[in-house]
């Protein structure tokens, strides 16, 4: 590290640096280090997937093997098609849950951005803490509870407990405060406009593109949760991914004909995110110090 | 452009308009986290008591036990292992990810890094991998029939295993600092982006050389955000449980109350014993937080204690 700060003393004398032409090559190079570190068991997977059980053991790591349709197309047959439904299930908790999530932290954030009323810290207090109480605390307690209203062990049961996101209400505040003008939501009200109007049309539309992020963070949540459905669910049809693939993992473990086919599902669970990640890179935002640490 | 700009000014009058707003967010805060805490408490409080030979219906009955299944997850062997292994695992986990989460953000930051989008995307994707996944690719990377280290192991020690009784704790920290370390850089180097570049400018013309200025300036001023990382590391680590869950089918050196987590799993779903599964859940909690106010406090002192 300390060998790329010689370069950078030598030019920082100077008002106006010259290019030295290994400037930035310790940094470059460190980050580039991480890079690989963090691509490299993604890349692994996707090659393994291709190989057949034979190959698996007996080419070279990242050599390409032969067998990524036969693996396919066993994954899919494995009883009977269940992992599609798993994928389907994901699909649907991470997308309606998310969906639900952003529209409640939309409401919430709003109002604790835009109105002063009484207890309005004790609320905003209260949202925010859930963050640190730990999962563990809600998890078992939720599972009897929803047990009780005979809800456990159904989609409800894993789709109800993550709606809502402390963090995506803290979010939507800050973006609510930030992108929705107070003289705007004034003039909205002096034309006669309701307080729901003034939501809907004046509101939603310009804290948009915050409730994108507030979405994708929840969706990821959601989607990479293990404990919650482990807790939650018993019958496999209902199952996630995450827990879909544990179970295909304790099932396969010891027999190393199965590798292939937890590999293959590894690397079919992981596509849809990584794919969700890289497109909408833009709205990927972590302001969560900004203000959080200030008093 | 309108006229007058009033930056505190909050929409009044409401009337019930913001209460409908939080209703959502209430009642599910209700049923969800305020509901699901206090049974755990009162749970907690509670055992079955059994008559008789324990038989039949009315022969098992709820009772009030006090602190009873506090004293025993307190006086629990088993658990006191648990958060030792976990007190290991959670040291390595925070040093090393949020150490090269610091590094990776303090390079993303210098003026003439090359590829930095690249690395940076490259960094931050494992976020996108779900834990279970993550711990499935790196337990497929340990296992000595594929891993491509063997070799390379194997000539410092015929009998090297990532997953033998010594070496799964490092292991396991491996993959959690994998997924982790790209979310603690991206909040981190957000942070430093915020940071108006005349801060630097000025040590600049000052005679600073980039590392006086990282130490000196980028990290005095990250530390609201480092601590903020820390904590929330911090709560997630007293409660790892998915990924010495998933690398169980892997190796036989995880046992099923390898974390205090996992103990209360075990406790609850298959032990039976909800009480003290409940308690052990409570004293998890407690850790938790005291941990993460007691480093708040800490750093507060040291910070600000000074001056």
């Amino acid at each position: 590290m300390s060998t790329g700060v010689l370069p950078a003393r030598a030019a920082a004398r100077h008002a106006r640096p010259r290019l030295h032409p290994l400037r930035g090559a310790v940094p470059t190079a460190v980050l580039l280090l991480g890079a690989v570190y963090c691509l490299f068991p993604v890349t692994w997977v996707l090659i393994a997937a291709t190989k057949t059980p034979g190959e698996l053991f007996s080419t070279a790591t990242l050599a390409i093997g032969s067998g990524l349709w036969s693996n396919i197309a066993d994954l899919l047959a494995y009883r009977d098609g269940v992992f599609l439904l798993w994928l389907g299930n994901t699909v649907l908790y991470a997308g309606v849950g998310a969906t639900l999530s952003a529209a409640v932290s939309a409401l919430a954030g709003y109002a604790l951005a835009k109105y002063r009323f009484p207890g309005r810290n004790l609320v905003f207090n209260l949202l925010i803490g859930g963050i640190l109480v730990p999962a563990v605390v809600l998890a078992i307690p939720q599972y009897l509870l929803l047990s009780k209203a005979g809800l456990a062990d159904t989609y409800w049961s894993v789709l109800l407990p993550q709606i809502l996101s402390p963090y995506g209400i803290y979010l939507a505040r800050i973006y609510a405060a930030a992108a929705v003008p107070d003289a705007l939501v004034e003039a909205a009200r002096i034309d006669g406009a309701g307080h729901g109007q003034i939501f809907f049309r004046v509101a939603l539309p310009l804290m948009t593109p915050g409730l994108v992020t507030v979405f994708l963070f929840q969706f990821t949540a959601i989607w990479n949760n293990f404990l919650l459905p482990f807790i939650m669910l018993g019958d496999d049809r209902a199952f996630p991914l995450t827990v879909g693939l544990y179970t295909l993992l304790a099932a396969g473990a010891n027999q190393p004909s199965l590798y292939n086919l937890i590999l293959t599902g590894a690397m079919l669970s992981i596509i849809p995110l990584v794919a969700l990640f890289l497109t909408m890179q833009r709205y990927w935002r972590t302001d969560l110090s900004r203000g959080a640490v200030k008093s | 452009m309108t006229g007058t700009k009033r930056s505190g000014a909050r929409v009044a009058r409401a009337g019930a308009a913001p209460y409908l707003f939080l209703a959502p967010a209430v009642v599910l805060f209700v049923l969800f986290m305020a509901l699901p805490i206090g049974y755990t408490i009162y749970l907690s409080l509670r055992r079955t008591q059994v008559s008789g030979l324990g038989l039949g219906r009315g022969s098992r009955r709820e009772v009030f036990a006090g602190l009873d299944n506090y004293a025993a997850a307190i006086g629990d062997a088993e658990l006191w292992l648990g958060w030792l292994r976990v007190l290991g695992y959670g040291a390595l986990v925070l040093t090393v990810m949020l150490g090269l989460a610091l590094i990776f953000a303090l390079m993303l930051d210098t003026a003439h890094v090359r590829l930095a989008r690249f690395s940076r995307i490259a960094i931050f994707l494992p976020y996108a991998v779900p834990g279970v996944a993550a711990t499935l690719l790196w337990g497929f990377l340990y296992l000595p029939s594929l891993s491509p280290f063997q070799g390379l192991l194997e000539l410092f020690d015929g009998e090297a295993n990532l997953l033998g009784a010594g070496t799964v704790v490092y292991s396991m920290a491996n993959v959690a600092v994998w997924g982790g370390v790209g979310f603690n850089m991206l909040v981190l180097y957000t942070t430093l982006r915020a940071v108006p570049r005349e801060y630097y400018e000025a040590a600049r013309i000052d005679g600073a050389t980039e590392l006086q200025i990282a130490l000196r300036v980028k990290i005095p001023l990250l530390t609201p955000a480092i601590i903020l990382t820390t904590v929330f590391s911090l709560i997630a680590t007293v409660q790892v449980f998915t990924e010495p869950t998933a690398l169980r089918p892997l190796t036989n050196t995880i046992g099923s109350t390898w974390s205090p987590l996992m103990k209360v799993y075990r406790d609850a779903f298959v032990a039976g014993d909800l009480y003290s599964a409940a308690a052990t859940a409570i004293v998890i909690a407690g850790i938790a937080l005291v941990l993460s106010f007691g480093f708040l406090r800490i750093v507060k002192n040291r910070a600000f204690g000074e001056g």
